[in-house]
């Protein structure tokens, strides 16, 4: 899909929306990158030293939250975690508040995740500094889309001309739109499989094809991407029992088989055993790649913070 | 009926060389309007200066139009119990500056206006205020919890012109039932707000490729169908007069449409939010653009917008409805739903006329004497000798930018923030006693 952009042109990363395949490839050649040096012993830099990033994370994560931490730890940043239970949030300050009262401690990047789609955009209204999307409601989770792509790019050689299966839980899933923006940047085929109250009105329209049936779609797939069935944001009867689901559309051996035989399993963690997943699938050292995906993970928060934070920098030095 | 006696303006004002905008009788012609002691004492293409008594006061109004001041059908005035928001008296400013001289408030105030004292302490603030006129509509169910029907006849006698459970939707078939019925006694109404409410739960937007996309859960506009056909299939069993407010998809048209053609004594109205928007206001996430019921896609506003010009839609209401800062700046999915609009009734309405759906005339009854005929405020909504000398003088051709800053509201979250309108209000009277002159125009007469 044509050559890496020059540089990264936003002040901040709050989606895949409104990247290009220039933009998106500049990061995963920087990630790349990251991710060889990672896997050597000269893991960390002072690229970012004397530089402070603040997460701030409005939901519980473990993975998200560590895989950031370290990616600016291993860049020199300064890091301060601020977990901010739910609970807390509705008797205490608003977002905006909260938002001012951090940027006035002037650090050069926030990493938000919020469980409201939006939420993290109108947090970068409010500050000065570059705000990396970790994940805002239903809406987009940016890294995670760049860290399969990385990935898948890693296996496959190349992001365009291939099929991509997601499934299940995409009415509630971010990383799915941030996936289906993604790939269908680069110029993949994305297909959607999950039954009819896990998918979202209208979304053909962002250019995918949807099945209801797990075998049809998977049928000639070359990367299959299992969400996780997210069962606490779920209001009223989206799917009658787990193990119905399980049935129809769990990925398990015998569904797989119907896609190409060099075919990719992914899955953004935490994975439901059981569930969207069966565990011989899901630890299948030949095809699973879901541990090669939290390995990048680290890498692409590194590409990102090391992007931002230098566009910040230049930013304040020449208002100086 | 009369919420409020006020003092009324004593000795003689005129009117000369204005358009006058009737629609309640048609008229609309160039002329002269009379008013002695806060009434409309003459109207017509006869009345000239040289014709007029010399005690009396005249305003040349160089060709620009006088029409009945505004009849707002749906704002809520937040006072009692949510005055950080708005208060009788803000809200009547409001009005005053957008030319509405007849507000109906809603009941959801705190406490409900669920009973005769709170009719009551309404009429009292306004009369005290002494701006538009406010008149409310009574709770249908105690507390709006949507149980037990309220007082209805009381609340009545005391002044309530119709009823409603504000933002709520009378969700109870059986409570629906009841209330319309029961009102058929005294020929009222019952105004619903069409949104079913187990359908709609927990959706902030207009279902579709745009919530999708923003990642935010929608409204269908199934909800208000489905709500307006059953209960068109209540008022055609019971006879009661049911009305529907702020329609908003293509569909609500169309099956309303189909029951006024079968003589069923159904009525609705709108507001300008959804003729004058679609749900692309609130990309980026905009609160302020956040509505209930939520702007929808560009196919429902243009069906409104026929819905207006062929009668259908007897009505358009402001639905002004203050929210503070605190309760807008926020996550979209927990940002408060509504939008002020008594200050942009006028010019928004005028776009139906500018961009050629309907005629002057006709888009001024909209929000004039149609809303006046649905309420039974007689005397009100008409430049008819005798009525009330409730008067908005407007030019309707004269540019402006809406600034929301600028707003005599208390609250300022209006999704028409910035836009571009033709159409200002230059003078307010109600009563005959003038409330608000443009700038422009205090050296002018």
């Amino acid at each position: 899909m044509g050559p890496a952009a020059d540089h990264y042109p936003h002040p901040h990363l709050l989606g895949i929306e409104g990247l290009t395949p220039g933009e998106i490839t500049l990061i995963l050649d920087r990630a790349q990158h990251y991710a060889e040096k990672n896997r050597t012993a000269d893991k960390t830099s002072n690229i970012l030293a004397g530089s402070t990033v603040v997460n701030l994370f409005y939901e519980n994560s473990t993975r998200t939250l560590t895989s950031f931490e370290l990616a600016a730890k291993r860049l020199g940043a300064d890091v301060i975690n601020m977990t901010v239970g739910t609970s807390s949030v509705k008797k205490g300050e608003t977002l905006i508040d909260t938002a001012m009262t951090l940027n006035a401690m002037n650090p050069d990047a926030l990493v938000v995740r919020h469980a409201d789609s939006g939420a993290v955009k109108l947090l970068s209204e409010k500050v000065n500094c570059a705000v990396l999307n970790a994940g805002d409601g239903r809406h987009e989770h940016p890294t995670q889309a760049l860290l399969d792509a990385l990935t898948i790019r890693r296996h496959k050689g190349r992001l365009h001309r291939l099929t991509v299966a997601i499934c299940g839980d995409i009415a509630h899933s971010r990383v799915a739109r941030s996936n289906i923006l993604l790939l269908n940047t680069m110029g993949s085929r994305v297909r959607l499989i999950a039954p009819p109250t896990l998918i979202p009105s209208k979304i053909d329209r962002m250019g995918v094809e949807i099945f209801h049936d797990m075998e049809e779609g998977l049928k000639d797939c070359d990367i299959v991407m299992m969400l996780r069935l997210q069962l606490e944001r779920m209001e009223g009867s989206f799917i009658p029992s787990v193990r119905e689901y399980f049935h129809f559309h769990g990925l398990d051996r015998a569904k797989l088989a119907n896609a190409k035989p060099d075919a990719l399993i992914m899955h953004p963690g935490p994975m439901n055993r059981g569930v969207e997943i069966d565990s011989e699938v899901a630890d299948d050292v030949e095809r699973s790649v879901i541990r090669e995906q939290v390995e990048m993970g680290v890498a692409v928060r590194m590409a990102a913070l090391e992007m931002l934070v230098q566009n910040h920098r230049n930013l304040a030095g020449g208002h100086s | 009926m009369m919420p409020a006696i006020r003092a009324k303006a004593s000795g003689k004002t005129a009117f000369v060389n204005v358009r006058l905008l009737d629609p309640a009788t048609g008229l609309d012609q160039t002329g002269g309007l009379l008013i002695q002691d806060g009434v409309i004492a003459e109207v017509g293409p006869s009345i000239t200066r040289d014709k007029l008594p010399s005690d009396c006061r005249v305003i040349d109004g160089q060709g620009l139009c006088l029409a009945p001041g505004l009849v707002d059908m749906r704002v809520q005035v937040r006072e009692p119990g949510f005055e950080h928001q708005e208060t009788i008296e803000t809200a009547g400013k409001s009005a005053s500056v957008g030319g509405v001289t007849t507000m109906i408030a809603l009941p959801n105030t705190d406490p409900v206006i669920d009973d005769v004292a709170g009719v009551e302490f309404v009429a009292r603030r306004a009369r005290k205020v002494g701006l538009a006129k406010v008149f409310v509509y009574g709770a249908v169910s105690k507390g709006i919890e949507g149980h037990e029907i309220t007082e209805m006849g009381l609340l009545h006698q005391a002044g309530a012109v119709a009823f409603c459970d504000g933002v709520q939707t009378i969700a109870s078939a059986r409570l629906l039932r009841q209330a319309l019925s029961y009102t058929t006694f005294f020929d009222g109404m019952i105004v619903q707000h069409p949104e079913e409410p187990e359908l709609s739960r927990g959706g902030h937007m207009n279902s579709g490729e745009l919530a999708t996309r923003l990642g935010l859960s929608g409204v269908s506009p199934l909800a208000e169908v489905i709500q307006i056909e059953r209960d068109i299939r209540l008022a055609e069993m019971t006879g009661g007069r049911l009305h529907f407010a702020h329609i908003s998809t293509g569909e609500s048209v169309e099956v309303i449409r189909r029951a006024k053609k079968r003589g069923l004594k159904i009525t609705c109205d709108t507001a300008p939010f959804y003729f004058a928007l679609n749900e692309n206001a609130v990309s980026d996430y905009r609160t302020f653009a956040k509505l209930s019921p939520p702007l929808r896609a560009e196919d429902d506003r243009q069906a409104i917008v026929m819905g207006l010009a062929d009668g259908t839609i007897d009505a358009i209401a402001s639905d002004h409805n203050p929210q503070d800062q605190d309760s807008k700046r926020l996550p979209f999915a927990q940002a408060a739903a509504g939008g002020v609009g008594l200050e942009t009734l006028l010019p928004i309405t005028l776009e139906l006329y500018h961009n050629g759906h309907m005629s002057l005339l006709d888009a001024i009854g909209k929000i004039t004497h149609a809303p006046a005929k649905l309420m039974k405020l007689e005397n009100h909504g008409t430049l008819a000798a005798g009525s009330a000398a409730d008067i908005v003088v407007f030019d309707p051709g004269r540019p402006a930018k809406i600034d929301p800053y600028k707003f005599q509201s208390k609250s300022k979250n209006s999704p028409f923030d910035g836009r571009l309108i033709q159409g200002i209000v230059l003078r307010t009277l109600i009563d005959g006693r003038e409330v608000f002159t443009h700038p422009s125009c205090i050296e002018g007469s």
